[in-house]
């Protein structure tokens, strides 16, 4: 068998959704006050859980192509355009700490019944819409310099993929100290409690 | 009612389950998971139906209602309506659902609005410009270990930690 399969239908649309969405509700992604705490250092699961995620899903496609189950070249890898990916990314970080979500989270959000998610959803289709706009204008910007297609980490540091994988999970491990170590200060991550008109919230965990 | 309130899953454990989801989606699609593309196709969608001429005539999202077609008939928008059952079955099932406006905690409910749709507005225009979100180049990009993945990312946390520090009165 030759992977991926290339199913686009609804039925694998459906299914990557539902194991989507659960995972971030049951991760706490549902909630703003978690997401944005990430920024403040008091509540690192955002971190966590995506440098995880990346981790895992690597060493699986790694591993698959490895096995000769799948080309080298069988998954859509981005193309990095520096500034606009750059820029993209801040903006978006930008929206998360101002307005609570980012896209994938915000339908996360109004499933659990925060209907501040559907004013963000209001914003990105204005945003959308304001980008498409002025997109003649900033299309220099946009294209500007461009890496080589599909580059991964490991053609941009002449390295094979497993030294690269090796040095992802030493800053994961670091990353988790880290960010426990932080959130110890801050009185701990925040539960489903706080966040879901729980217990009442600590002192510290208001500071936070 | 609160004592029934399950707690969220370890960070790990859930970086874990996000990771082979995302793993078992590249090797049913070809591609990751994502949600901006969702907001891109409903915006041009929209578009087409308060201003066709002009949409059609817009060189974004021109292409995505030319062709006659929904723009909403997508892999995207199944997934999305598949995060969003996903997500109000383990919130039902967990009893974290609350249906309340969420948000800026320290601001009104206008005050949270408008940070609401503010955010929105740059998160939108941002995903656009980095052709993918948090999900379609963050993590979808990250686990190919794209450059384009890390470099979004970079551009996330910093900005992110600055702007929160800016608004940190409304959301702390």
């Amino acid at each position: 068998m030759t992977l991926p399969l290339y199913d686009d239908g609804v039925a694998s649309g459906l299914l990557a959704g539902v194991l989507f969405g659960y995972v971030l509700e049951s991760a706490g992604f549902a909630s703003p006050l978690k997401l944005t705490a990430q920024f403040r250092f008091s509540d690192w699961s955002v971190f966590k859980v995506m440098f995880t995620a990346i981790i895992v899903a690597a060493i699986g496609l790694y591993a698959t192509i490895a096995a000769g189950l799948m080309p080298a070249n069988g998954v859509f890898i981005p193309t990095n355009y520096f500034w606009a990916m750059l820029t993209g990314g801040a903006l978006v970080g930008a929206g998360m700490a101002v307005g609570g979500y980012c896209p994938g989270t915000s339908a996360v959000g109004l499933a659990s019944g925060r209907l501040d998610s559907l004013f963000f959803m209001l914003g990105m289709v204005l945003g959308t819409g304001l980008f498409a706009g002025v997109f003649d204008s900033i299309k220099d910007f946009y294209l500007a310099a461009p890496g080589p297609e599909a580059q991964t980490l490991s053609d941009l540091f002449g390295v094979p993929t497993w030294a690269v994988l090796a040095v992802l999970m030493v800053v994961a491990i670091a990353g988790f100290a880290l960010g426990t170590w932080f959130e110890r200060r801050h009185g701990g991550a925040l539960t489903a409690e706080q966040l879901n008109g729980g217990g009442p919230r600590t002192r510290t965990q208001r500071r936070a | 009612m609160h004592a029934t309130i399950r707690p969220y899953w370890p960070p790990l454990i859930a970086g874990i389950a996000l990771g082979l989801a995302l793993l078992m989606t590249f090797l049913l699609t070809g591609h990751g998971l994502g949600a901006s593309g969702f907001f891109t196709r409903l915006t041009a969608w929209f578009g087409g139906e308060l201003a066709r001429p002009t949409t059609e005539a817009n060189a974004y999202l021109g292409p995505f209602i030319k062709a006659a077609v929904n723009p909403l008939a997508n892999w995207i928008s199944w997934e999305i309506v598949g995060v969003m059952l996903g997500a109000l079955l383990a919130a039902l099932t967990s009893g974290r659902f609350r249906l309340k406006l969420d948000g800026a905690t320290n601001l009104s409910g206008p005050g949270r609005i408008a940070f609401a749709i503010g955010g929105g507005i740059l998160t939108g225009f941002g995903a656009r410009l980095a052709r993918g979100c948090t999900s379609g180049i963050g993590l979808s990009g990250g686990a190919p270990l794209a450059v384009a993945a890390f470099v979004f990312l970079i551009g996330f946390f910093i900005a992110g930690i600055v702007i929160s520090y800016f608004v940190r009165r409304a959301w702390a």
